[in-house]
């Protein structure tokens, strides 16, 4: 069996002292970034959702320290230990060798197939936060029993409607905690996002389009609602910071305030539906 | 050979140089033009805008002559700036003149007022809401949630205004009066809801994606 020269002709064994480098820079690095940073990386813990994105967040990052760290310090050594003093002379000669490729091979095909898989199995496993289309594939538990909610987006503003609440429609989102909420995402003119930041909720508003996304709330919060999908002139106003999640106590007296307030105006909406062709469909001239 | 190696980097280099600055005075001049700033009067009552909205605006106000608009009216003169200064945690009393037609909402829920102290008034007589058709444009700024149909008029209706500035006197109009509270200092952003802008693809082009017709700021200041 071939085996590698690391001491590089001079002795020194400079591929163990990379590999006890890595190894220690790696043992620090690696848990700082799992447990300090990766927990301050948005969206934060006020839904299920959230968090699960918060997980993936410290579990990709954790990831990347060793790698990262690998490469700097082959990096480094190479720059301090191997940098030619005698501009005269000719550098050690480089050849292949069948049995690093092959790890290098296996252990970085390895790697990026692990991730595709840990990445997969997260975006599947409810859905993540994530507009699923029409039909939703991958459905979170006990999503029978699911609060639906409809967010409807327009130049420029998303309005939201209560189909459990005699289908109002309300200018800022109110949700109750600990709810499993779908929301049927739509819009009325261009396409828009939907992205609820800290509820770890982003999906496409497009005209015609059922967008199905679950959340799953925790505790009383405000929404940062933003709209993450350039749509024109006033894109970059077209944010709602008056959005909160409430008790179920607080909710049901929120949406019985809504529907006294907005009660004569519901009576003049369509009736509810997963989509809406408005009329008049546009004043093209 | 080296000297003109060294010559041709300068040139290009040179050219570069300029061409920055073109760009960078064209961007400057893109970013900084835009409608006059107003500040309406304003006493301890409040402050007090006067607008109309019109179909055209009018070859004496602008280049896009048959884009839709709101006018504001400052030393008795009708001009087209929508970017107002306001006192913060006032009132402020607004008076639209509504010359145009009426093109219809896209969602009814915006035929709704939303967010004003006291209640709007149509010719005098106080409404909350309005027929979704009939609605010819909104005054909206949703940041302060604040909202107001405004009922196009009749399209059978004499006298009506074609390219602005319109006669309040003679020319056919819906007048609507409406106040609502500023709060804290800020640049808010205001628009119309209904999709107005003819000749655009869903009524949402031209006008409605350019600041100084249907679409300001307002400065809380």
């Amino acid at each position: 069996m071939a085996t590698v020269d690391t001491t590089r002709g001079d002795g020194v064994p400079h591929g163990r002292r990379v590999i006890l480098i890595w190894l220690v820079l790696s043992a620090i690095t690696t848990p700082i970034a799992a447990f300090v940073i990766g927990p301050l990386i948005p969206p934060g813990n006020d839904s299920v959702q959230a968090m699960g994105q918060v997980f993936d967040n410290q579990v990709l990052i954790a990831f990347t320290m060793p790698i990262t760290s690998f490469v700097l310090v082959v990096l480094g050594y190479s720059l301090i230990v191997f940098r030619q003093r005698d501009a005269a002379a000719q550098g050690v000669p480089i050849r292949g060798h069948s049995g690093i490729q092959v790890w290098w091979l296996v252990v970085t095909t390895t790697i990026v197939l692990g991730l595709a898989a840990f990445g997969t199995y997260e975006l599947v496993k409810d859905g993540a936060g994530g507009g699923q289309g029409p039909s939703a594939t991958f459905l979170p538990a006990h999503h029978n029993q699911a609060m639906d909610v409809q967010v409807i987006g327009q130049q420029w503003e998303f309005t939201y409607r209560y189909p459990t609440a005699g289908g109002i429609e309300v200018p800022h989102l109110y949700l109750p905690a600990n709810t499993l909420i779908r929301l049927h995402v739509t819009s009325l003119d261009v396409i828009h996002s939907f992205w609820a930041v800290n509820l770890g909720v982003k999906a496409d508003a497009n005209p015609g389009t059922d967008n199905v996304a679950y959340v799953e709330t925790r505790h009383p919060t405000k929404i940062n609602i933003r709209c993450a999908e350039l749509c024109g002139l006033w894109h970059g106003y077209m944010f709602d910071e008056r959005g909160h999640v409430v008790s179920q106590p607080a909710f049901a007296a929120w949406i019985k305030q809504q529907q006294q307030i907005y009660g004569p105006v519901s009576k003049v909406l369509p009736p509810y539906a997963t989509t809406y062709s408005p009329e008049p469909p546009l004043r093209a001239g | 050979m080296i000297g003109s190696v060294v010559g041709k980097l300068a040139g290009v280099g040179l050219g570069v140089v300029i061409a920055g600055t073109l760009i960078g005075f064209y961007i400057a001049n893109w970013l900084l033009s835009g409608p006059p700033t107003y500040q309406p009067p304003a006493n301890s009552a409040g402050a007090h805008i006067t607008i109309q909205t019109v179909a055209a605006v009018g070859p004496q106000l602008s280049p896009n002559k048959d884009w839709v608009s709101y006018l504001i009216r400052k030393s008795g003169k009708w001009q087209r700036s929508t970017i107002w200064t306001v006192p913060a945690n006032s009132l402020v009393h607004v008076t639209v003149y509504q010359f145009d037609g009426a093109s219809g909402l896209r969602n009814a829920f915006l035929s709704h007022t939303q967010g004003l102290v006291g209640t709007a008034a149509i010719d005098g007589k106080p409404f909350a809401q309005i027929k979704p058709d009939d609605a010819s444009h909104t005054f909206a700024i949703p940041q302060l949630g604040v909202l107001v149909p405004l009922e196009g008029v009749a399209d059978d209706a004499k006298n009506q205004c074609g390219y602005a500035p319109c006669d309040p006197k003679t020319m056919a109009h819906n007048t609507i009066t409406f106040t609502f509270r500023t709060g804290k200092k800020g640049k808010y952003r205001w628009q119309c809801f209904v999709p107005c802008a003819a000749g655009f693809q869903f009524g949402f082009g031209g006008p409605m994606q350019t600041i100084g017709y249907m679409d300001g700021f307002i400065n809380v200041v």
